[in-house]
Parts: C-alpha cells; sequence; structure tokens
C-alpha cells in the first residue's frame, strides 16, 4: 500500500524526524493564511502517489501568499504527469503547504528489504534528489549500505558510520544520526516496505530536514496496522483493482486486448507471457485464486469486461484442489448472470481447462447456452483466442 | 530415489482442526503419505478424522517421532507455528500459509540459523515425492514417478509443468514448490545441491518468475556445479515495472528482476530456457533424448 507525502511526513515525525512545517489544503484560498504564517513564502506541492512529481510542475514555489494561492489552485486539479502516471496522469486533490528552507545540501536516505541478505537494508548518499536505482548504476560505491538485525534494529555506531561516511561532524552529524534512526524505527514498527528520504536537506545553518518522503507497506502486515490502513486513498487506485481485491482477486489493469482470468499468480503471468508469444497483448493481470469459487469466477468476469479494450477472454484453470466441473459450473453461471443483467458477454471466450474432473468439466461447457472455444492445452488456448481476436477486428 | 520425502516421511498438520488443514491432511493420508496426527492449541487430546490432535508441536514429535510438518496456520500466528516446529527439531517444516507479513519472515530467518530444520514455503504447494509421499496440496494424480526433478516458485505452473512431462510419459522423483514470498525458508539452489546428490534425478525443471535474484544465483550454481539438463521458464517477461504480479515477491523493482536478465542468466549457464510455458515438457523430452 502507498500513502501520500504529507502522511509519511506525519508518521515520520511521530517517530522524531525532523520535517518541514506544514499544511495540507483542498481548497486554494486557504494557502494564503499558511503562506503568512510561514513568513511570506512556501513550496506547494501536489500530493499524488507517484513520484517525480516536480518534473511534471506538480511542486512550485511562491514567493508571497498570493502567489501560493494562485499556485496552489494551478495545481489543484490537475492532471498530473509523471513517469510514473502514464500519460493520462493523476488528479491532483491535496496540496502540501510547506515553509520554504535554504537548501544548503541534497542527500538521500532509504530502507527496504535486501531480498538476498533476508534483512532491512539502510542505504545513504551524497546525491540527493537523484532515483536511488540511477545512483546505482552510474556510481555504486557512492551509496553507504548497513544491513539491519531485525531482532536490534539499527545500531548507534551504524548512526554514527551512515553521519560520518555522509562527510558531516558535531550538530549536524548528531541530527543525521537521529534521523536515521527514526526511519528505522518507523520501517520496522510500521510495517514499511519502503521508506525514503530523498533528498534529505541540510540547510544553511546546519540543520537537517526531511524534506520529501515516501512510505510504502507491506500488504500482509495491514491487518496489524490500523493507523496505516487509514491512510488509503482509494483515489490513487484503479477503480477495477480496488473492486477486484474486495473480492479477494488479484488484478491488474494492462494494455492489451485478450482479457485473462487465471487461478495462480505464476500461471497468470505464464498465461500473458504466451499471450504475447503469439502475437497479441494481454488486457490485464487477473488470478481468481488457487480455490477459483463461483462467487471469484463470476466478479472476474465482471470485472474483466467492464475494461472497454477487451476484445477477447482467456480462461486458464488448472484445477487442482479446485475441480474443474466446479469452475466450469461458475463460469457459466456468470455468464448467464450477466445475461440476465442485461450486460451480456458479447466477446469470445476461449476456455482451457485442465486437472481435476477435467472431462465433467469440458460437458459443462458443451451443454452451455454459449458457445465457448474449448482449448486443448496452453499453446491452443493462446492461438485460439488471438485468432478470435484477430477474426473480431476483421469483422467490425 | 527422491529429495526431502519419501517413504520414510512421517507427518504432522499445524492447524489440523481447521477447514484446509483438515482437508488437505486428509489429501495427503488418502495419497499414501504417513500423516501422524497434527496440532491445534487448545484442541489437544482430541481426535478428527482418525487423527489424533496435540497441544503443541514438542509433545507430538514426542508422541510420533514425526520428522516433518505442514503448516496451515492463518497468517498473523503462521511465523510463531514455524519456530515453534523448529524448536521442536522438526527436521522438514513445509508452510502453505500466503499473506504472512515479511518482517515476520525475516525474523523466522533469523531464528532458524544454527538450529537443524528446514523451512520450505511460505506461500507455496509443497513437495510431493511421486507414489510415495505427498507433503502439500497439489492435486497427487497429475503427477508420475520417475527421473525429473522440478523445482518451482510458484504453484498452479507447477502443475501445468508436471502435467506436462507426465504426458510425455516423463514421471519425476520429487517435485518442490519454494513459495512465491520474497522471504523464503528454502532457496532454488538448496534444492538443486539436493538434486545434484540424487542419482535418480536425470534432468530438472526450474520454474522461475519476475522479481529478486533468485534465478540469476541459481543460474551461476548450475553453471559451477550441475552437469545433468535442466530446462527453465520464467513467468513473467509481460509484467510491467513497479506492479506486484499477485504473489508478494513477484515484482520488477528499480528495472532489476526482470524476465529477459533471468533468462539471460540462467541461458549463460547452459539452461535450456524455453520462452513458452507450453514447451517445458517436450523440451525436457528432447533434451533426454
Amino acid at each position: 500500500m502507498k500513502i501520500h507525502e504529507f502522511q509519511a511526513k506525519g508518521i515520520l515525525r511521530r517517530f522524531g524526524a525532523a520535517v518541514p512545517q506544514g499544511k495540507v489544503i483542498d481548497d486554494a484560498a486557504q494557502a494564503a493564511r499558511i503562506c503568512e504564517d510561514f513568513g511570506g513564502r512556501c513550496v506547494v506541492k501536489a500530493q499524488i502517489h507517484a513520484g517525480g512529481r516536480g518534473k511534471g510542475g506538480g511542486v512550485r514555489v511562491a514567493s508571497n501568499p498570493d502567489e501560493a494561492v494562485r499556485l496552489a489552485d494551478e495545481i489543484l486539479g490537475m492532471q498530473l504527469v509523471t513517469h510514473q502516471t502514464g500519460p493520462e496522469g493523476q488528479r491532483v486533490r491535496q496540496v502540501l503547504i510547506e515553509e520554504a528552507l535554504e537548501i544548503d545540501q541534497e542527500l538521500y536516505l532509504g530502507v527496504t528489504l535486501d531480498r538476498a541478505a533476508e534483512r532491512p537494508l539502510l542505504m545513504a548518499s551524497r546525491s540527493g534528489g537523484m532515483d536511488i536505482e540511477e545512483v546505482a548504476q552510474s556510481d555504486p560505491d557512492a551509496i553507504l549500505r548497513e544491513l539491519i538485525d531485525p531482532l536490534l534494529g539499527v545500531l548507534p555506531f551504524q548512526c554514527r558510520r551512515i553521519a560520518s561516511g555522509l562527510g558531516f561532524e558535531g550538530g549536524t552529524a548528531r541530527q543525521i544520526q537521529s534521523i536515521v534512526a527514526s526511519v528505522v524505527a518507523a520501517y520496522l514498527e510500521t510495517d514499511a516496505s519502503l521508506v525514503e528520504i530523498n533528498p534529505l536537506m541540510v540547510d544553511s545553518k546546519g540543520d537537517v530536514y526531511a524534506l520529501d518522503a515516501k512510505m510504502n507497506f507491506d500488504d500482509n502486515a495491514l491487518f496489524r496496522q490500523r493507523d496505516v490502513v487509514e491512510l488509503r486513498d482509494v483515489h490513487e487506485e484503479n477503480p477495477l483493482e480496488v473492486e477486484a481485491s474486495e473480492h479477494g482477486i488479484s488484478y491488474i489493469k494492462l494494455d492489451g486486448s485478450i482479457g485473462c482470468m487465471v487461478n495462480g499468480a505464476g500461471l497468470a503471468m505464464a498465461t500473458m507471457d504466451i499471450i504475447k508469444l503469439y502475437g497479441a497483448e494481454p488486457a490485464n493481470f487477473l488470478d481468481v485464486g488457487g480455490s477459483a469459487s463461483q462467487e471469484a469466477v463470476a466478479s472476474a468476469f465482471r470485472i474483466i469486461l467492464s475494461d472497454p479494450a477487451v476484445e477477447a477472454v482467456l480462461i486458464n484453470i488448472f484445477g487442482g484442489i479446485a475441480r474443474t466441473d466446479r469452475i466450469a459450473r461458475g463460469v457459466v453461471a456468470a455468464i448467464d448472470e450477466l445475461a440476465a443483467d442485461g450486460t451480456p458477454v458479447g466477446v469470445p471466450v476461449v476456455v482451457r481447462l485442465e486437472g481435476t474432473n477435467v472431462e465433467e468439466g469440458r460437458e459443462v461447457l458443451e451443454r452451455a447456452d454459449f458457445d465457448f472455444l474449448v482449448a486443448d492445452g496452453m499453446a491452443s488456448a493462446a492461438e485460439s483466442a488471438v485468432e478470435a481476436l484477430k477474426n473480431r477486428i476483421a469483422g467490425s | 530415489m527422491s529429495i526431502l520425502v519419501g517413504e520414510s516421511t512421517r507427518l504432522i498438520v499445524q492447524g489440523i482442526t481447521g477447514r484446509e488443514g483438515l482437508f488437505h491432511a486428509m489429501g495427503c493420508r488418502e495419497y499414501g503419505t504417513d500423516v501422524v496426527g497434527g496440532v491445534t492449541p487448545g484442541k489437544g487430546g482430541s481426535t478428527v478424522e482418525g487423527f489424533p490432535v496435540w497441544n503443541s508441536v514438542e509433545r507430538a514429535r514426542r508422541e510420533t517421532g514425526c520428522n516433518a510438518t505442514l503448516i496451515f496456520v492463518p497468517p498473523p500466528f503462521a511465523a510463531d507455528a514455524i519456530m515453534e516446529a523448529a524448536d521442536a527439531g522438526v527436521e522438514l517444516i513445509v508452510c502453505i500459509t500466503e499473506g504472512i507479513p515479511v518482517q515476520d519472515m525475516v525474523r523466522v530467518k533469523a531464528f532458524l540459523r544454527g538450529r537443524n530444520s528446514r523451512l520450505l514455503g511460505p506461500n507455496c504447494p509443497g513437495l510431493i515425492t511421486p507414489g510415495q509421499a505427498k507433503v502439500g496440496i497439489m492435486p497427487g494424480h497429475i503427477h508420475a514417478p520417475g527421473n525429473v526433478g522440478v523445482i518451482s516458485r510458484s504453484g498452479t505452473l507447477t502443475y501445468e509443468a508436471v502435467w506436462q512431462l507426465t504426458n510425455e510419459g516423463l514421471g519425476q522423483t520429487t517435485c518442490v514448490g519454494i513459495g512465491g514470498d520474497p522471504v523464503n525458508g528454502t532457496s532454488f539452489i538448496d534444492v538443486l545441491e539436493l538434486f545434484a546428490g540424487d542419482e535418480a534425478t536425470e534432468a530438472v525443471v526450474l520454474i522461475g518468475e519476475i522479481g529478486g535474484t533468485a534465478e540469476e544465483e541459481a543460474a551461476t550454481w548450475i553453471g559451477e556445479h550441475l552437469d545433468i539438463p535442466v530446462v527453465g521458464f520464467i513467468a513473467g517477461a509481460t509484467a510491467p515495472p513497479g506492479r506486484r504480479m499477485g504473489h508478494a515477491g513477484a515484482i520488477v523493482a528499480g528495472g532489476k528482476g526482470t524476465a529477459a536478465e533471468k533468462k539471460a542468466a540462467l541461458a549463460a549457464a547452459g539452461v535450456l530456457v524455453v520462452d513458452s510455458p507450453a514447451e517445458m515438457g517436450a523440451r525436457v523430452s528432447a533434451a533426454l533424448g
């Protein structure tokens, strides 16, 4: 799960990190008063989940309260396009008005999981404001790394090593040590999957602030992070993906035209891959879950078909514990239900069933009131779906 | 021959009184696995479907001499269940549970260091030695005894591979699902080492997916140590970067963990990489002549 910058800063402040003063608003008029409180200068920052906001025009500096209102008004409601939003951009619903600080140096500080070491990894560098992936490519030695013991947390000597490694001493070094400890504590205690302060800034007086902040969380741990769950902003998520998650389905919208329904994440990815190999593009990733209940199948169908780009559907089910005849009944029931609701399935549906009770499953499909294209094996399923798609495009 | 499980496996099921735990305990028993009982705290002393239930793994082990456990405990309590089994000294711990917090698994891995238990999973289908023992949730009937070892991060995609093999007339020594989570107990290399030491295994199918670098590490190991044919498939060539594809571990992050990189690393190590998931079985068949 992702949250907004101002929310991440709120969490970090709770863990003792210094962040600039700021207020989040959704009405531009409020910017004037806040800007005055900050001494007449401020920064107006679009709050969307995607990164790269500055380059897209979503972060602007105002040198007086009137300008703050004007900039807030411009940014609020805009479709902000960044390298992470896609070409349609993301609508800005809130802006953060922050005090403008005198930046002397920009650093990077982040914590994430090191999958190979199976421990949290703290990273810091003097190249603040740049993507850490870029720094890792161009100058890997410029990144300071500290593996965190999951049972002990970050140790004081590690904080000192980071501060001195970044080239600081005295009061600034102590402030860096303190913010390092805060960031690691926040990561561990909120079940974050990523905490990133980029840039971490040092001002002309040598004081240290988290100028930007990003936090992502482990979805599997949300059951014990109720404060974090409350920060969820569904406006930032694809509505179909939100609906799918409510039904226990994992769905990710893609750009192609063959909708996929598969049981199991690995098989779902493999199904997308084989569609591409046969010359078409998948419209989505969809895992109905290992058991693929009738309800899940029906919701999955609705979700796939509510994407207007879908011109054909490929269902690939390997019945393990889930019996294929039951899944076939679920598919047929879902199609009947959609027809009864006045939204009949109007695209070709290729079904590949394999595994437990497959004979009965295929019989169910044959007896149904709908002309399924029944395929035998993954290759012929993909071939048949791509052909159905081409015929449909040629016919329309 | 086989690896990890076989005729001598004595299995308990943690979470045996739950719906899934009981269902699969019966499925394993039906397949022929020696399921000697189960554990559910608070339900010790009872019996379900002929399985004796204990309050703790320690007690179950003392009473039955079990050497393997299959865990169906819900995510908030699963890490504790794994550590309890390791503390009791159970040699093989197979955790099916999906959705365990990553930080719980990080702590579990720290706890397991220096202990003699091997953890498989979590978020995996388990493992099976066809004709001998099934310790997992896979459909037993698609498997056949034979000479191909299978290792995978996925569930149903493993069934797909196994089914292709069986249809080619190729049986399996052991099929091992290592699970789709970013932090797990047993790696590709751990299983490859075991297959390398198993005389019956004459070829290996390795099924990876996007995310992390486990396949790249496996490739290096294969290049240096393994001289039987390995057929590889990597799922997720079409996955967009930055999105988690169902499995918690399946994500291309910062340009790392792509299918293309993994396939290239495997091919460079001599692995026979197939681009189509429909060709896994046929490729093994061709390699074995």
